[in-house]
């Protein structure tokens, strides 16, 4: 079950957070990075097979993010301590966000929260604007890949190229 | 309201071509394109049944190999697949493949030099080319094109350009290439 209220839509404002981010606990949040694309990856938890896979490919593939100055967030509601033995085992060097105390708030704030007590498997693709620009919903066993982030973040580049015309 | 899920089917964007790794007649109605990490054990488990396929359907199948590194929880996969991209560049890609599925927990720059050696190569040579990166490039373009085309872990198979979300035993692949064949 996915929140009833649905994953945030393209064209709404980004909801404005921050959370403690694995390694050092620091607060990280999409209004640090405005004038950049953000892309938000919420996923249901660490350690979970599937999940390892989903935050290793994107870390394989953050070079590719960056080509759109892209800034590539994880979020679930696991702990920074949880997150920082995670990304360590996985090689991730993008920051993993805790949405763990109160716990999920910031998932539910972007519909992205399930009520088995989890994030949901959601992307969002927040513009240098701070707008949503797009956003998706897997099922929690379906690793999404890269490929919708790639799409919206390059019309993004194109939208930019024109109204800079 | 609650949002749909979505799950699309993910389509090769990037198409065969002579700069491919192809195994089997290049005229085969059925093509499987894999994208895949040399020291991925599920890459591991689903080689000998990729080979039986092309051995039962000879005439039917072709292989593609694409490089598909995932090198922060495969600390040796980069190495590996630069190693067998200067063996393509000497005619020897299929030969180094396979030694490299059949030896995946010994991808070490030790063990590593004893199979090109092993394969009928020079260590030496090969090692300075994949120091200077020369094959990184060719590399990188195999993995940004299975991002695109929806590569999500590894093995990823395309057959006739549609993702294969199946199982990797052989019943399962048969099928699919005999459903692809008969298409």
């Amino acid at each position: 079950m996915s929140d009833p209220n649905g994953l945030i839509t393209p064209g709404r404002a980004a909801p404005g957070f921050t959370l403690p981010a694995a390694p050092d606990g620091r607060q990280v949040g999409p209004g640090q990075f405005r004038g950049r694309p953000v892309v938000l990856a919420f996923y249901p938890a660490d350690w979970s097979p599937v999940c390892g896979e989903q935050m290793a490919l994107y870390q394989a593939a953050l070079p590719e993010l960056e080509r759109y100055d892209a800034v590539l967030l994880g979020i679930s509601v696991d702990s920074v301590d949880s997150h920082r033995a995670f990304a360590e085992s996985q090689g991730i060097r993008f920051p993993l966000l805790a949405d763990f105390e109160p716990k999920g708030e910031v998932s539910r704030r972007y519909g992205a929260y399930a009520p088995r007590g989890q994030s949901d498997r959601a992307l969002v693709v927040i513009d240098p604007d701070g707008r949503v620009a797009w956003s998706h919903l897997s099922p929690p066993e379906v690793n999404p890949g890269v490929d919708g982030i790639l799409d919206a973040l390059e019309r993004l580049d194109a939208d930019r190229r024109v109204s800079a015309r | 309201m609650t949002t749909p899920l979505q799950v699309t089917t993910a389509r090769l964007r990037t198409p065969v071509t002579e700069h491919d790794h192809v195994r089997g007649p290049a005229d085969a109605p059925v093509t499987i394109v894999e994208y895949g990490d040399f020291q991925c054990r599920f890459c591991g488990a689903a080689y000998p049944n990729l080979t039986e396929v092309l051995r039962q359907r000879a005439d039917v199948v072709r292989l593609a190999y694409r490089h598909f590194p995932i090198a922060n929880i495969h600390p040796y996969a980069e190495s590996a697949a630069e190693t067998a991209e200067a063996a393509a560049a000497r005619g020897r890609f299929w030969e180094m493949y396979d030694w490299l599925f059949q030896h995946q927990d010994q991808l070490d720059p030790v063990h590593l030099s004893l199979g090109v050696e092993q394969i009928g190569l020079s260590p030496d040579e090969i090692a300075a080319e994949v120091g200077r990166q020369e094959y990184a490039d060719r590399v990188r373009q195999d993995f940004v094109g299975g991002i695109r085309s929806g590569v999500n872990g590894t093995p990823t198979l395309f057959v006739n350009g549609v993702r294969h979300d199946g199982g990797y035993d052989l019943a399962e692949l048969l099928t699919a290439v005999d459903a692809a064949a008969d298409a």
